[in-house]
């Protein structure tokens, strides 16, 4: 086990502090966690408000750990997530896909900012992550949902700062500059 | 960006050959079962927390004090209401059990998992599967009326859409005079409506709609939907009618899943100039 670095919480890696790299594993277990989390057997409210954990996630990775986490992957987790919703195959790759390169072009831009003008950059993110399975189910001829689709990338976003500091943790190295 | 195109175009390629055709019903099949494990973690803590939750929001306004009397009072009454629950359980697997002695062998009574989440369609996942006891086509009914239609098999589980699910169609009959239509379903949040019936036809408001049986799906006479608004407007071709379904469509977690229906002889072949004039609007929006 990896010792646990010494860092205040809720707190994120100011831009001069050197992180280590990610390990592969932690990578995949949190892909695993937030396709669990958008597996979770939710209806009613907590539906309309749950946020695209697994969007959330992917999108952290690609901002910051290009070199593993790419398009491919994005896609790869977006088919396993048409298996899990039932959904017509695709939607959610392609969306996935799309995402995974907008973090790409963005990543150095959005790292720049403090946590919360970050969560509105990756609002709109998400938000065109949603546009994109809407304009595919209508296309395929499903009705229009309630005005209650626009909460989900709402709820990511202000997850968004929650999300970077945890998925952040490991990377952190043991001796934080915030300690000097 | 080559390799988003790549992706893209594959996405795309994916998404027609499943809403035009249905190839991939094994691949889907293979990546359920690699995500099974993952699905049902998810279900135990979402249980679980539903439950938490459902505490913490009705005690919250309570003080300390209050949570401990009503504490002790959930203790003593514990025994009194699981009697209850386990009575109306009772009666309603009973209601279910009379039905199944109504529609013959094969019937199967399935537990509901969690409603579907795509929020584009109207879906349950119940919790028996490929077991060799659902088929796809198979009606799906409580002890009210008809909930919906088995759509897809996985191995654990069970795929039902919903009567009110966009894509879904049931033929009906008017109970009452026996006038003959279908019912489609308007997606979430509308009631079903009987399209295609004109304006004269002997529908009233209140009038129980059952199914007709002219599909070889739904058994005949299962009760389906009462009618609860009704326009006639002359200018138009068709009156405008909605129906609330009886069944409990969006409550029930019992329902039962009934076994093939009457074998109804083979359908006639149909002549092919009017066979290409009758595929496209059938094939079109099969699935959404």
């Amino acid at each position: 086990m990896m010792a646990l670095p010494r860092v205040p919480p809720l707190s994120v890696a100011r831009p001069e502090e050197i992180l280590l790299p990610a390990r592969p594993w932690f990578i995949v277990l949190t892909l695993a966690m937030g396709l669990m989390g958008n597996l979770l057997p939710l209806s009613g409210v907590s539906l309309a408000l749950r946020p695209d954990c697994l969007a959330l996630v992917l999108l952290y990775w690609c901002i910051k750990e290009p070199r593993y986490v790419s398009v491919g992957v994005a896609w790869m987790m977006g088919l396993l997530m048409d298996v899990g919703d039932a959904t017509v195959f695709g939607q959610h790759a392609l969306a996935y896909a799309v995402l995974a390169y907008a973090a790409e072009y963005f990543r150095r831009r959005v790292l720049r900012f403090p946590l919360w003008q970050q969560a509105v950059q990756v609002a709109v993110l998400l938000a065109l992550c949603a546009a994109l399975v809407l304009l595919v189910r209508v296309v395929g001829g499903a009705p229009l949902p309630g005005w209650t689709y626009a909460l989900s990338p709402l709820t990511g976003a202000l997850l968004w700062p929650m999300a970077s500091v945890v998925l952040q943790w490991p990377q952190r190295p043991a001796r934080s500059a915030s300690d000097l | 960006m080559a390799r988003l195109a790549f992706f893209g175009l594959v996405s795309l390629a994916l998404l027609f050959t499943d809403t035009r055709y249905r190839y991939l019903e094994n691949m889907r099949q293979v990546a359920a079962i690699a995500i099974y494990p993952l699905e049902r973690a998810a279900r135990m803590p979402g249980e679980l927390l539903a439950q938490v939750g459902a505490r913490f929001s009705s005690q919250r306004a309570l003080s300390e004090d209050n949570a401990a009397l009503r504490q002790k009072l959930i203790e003593q009454s514990a025994a009194a209401q699981g009697y209850a629950s386990a009575r109306q359980e009772n009666d309603r697997l009973r209601a279910l059990l009379d039905l199944k002695s109504r529609y013959g062998a094969g019937a199967a009574a399935v537990e509901v998992l969690y409603a579907g989440r795509d929020p584009f369609t109207q879906k349950l996942f119940v919790d028996k599967g490929g077991e060799g006891l659902l088929k796809p086509g198979a009606a799906v009914i409580d002890a009210q009326g008809v909930v919906g239609q088995v759509t897809r098999v996985f191995p654990h589980m069970a795929e039902i859409t919903l009567i009110t699910d966009k894509d879904h169609a049931v033929p009906v009959k008017v109970e009452r005079s026996g006038v003959r239509s279908v019912l489609f379903g308007s997606g979430a949040g509308s009631l079903p409506q009987l399209r295609f019936t004109a304006p004269n036809a002997d529908i009233e408001v209140g009038d129980t709609l059952v199914t007709s049986g002219i599909d070889g799906t739904f058994p005949q006479g299962l009760a389906v939907a009462r009618v609860v608004t009704l326009e006639r407007d002359t200018g138009q071709v068709f009156a405008r009618i909605a129906a609330r379904p009886l069944g409990g469509v969006d409550r029930s977690r019992q329902l039962l899943v009934l076994g093939d229906a009457a074998s109804l002889p083979p359908r006639p072949e149909e002549p092919a100039e009017a066979d290409t004039a009758r595929k496209s609007p059938r094939g079109k929006g099969r699935r959404g």
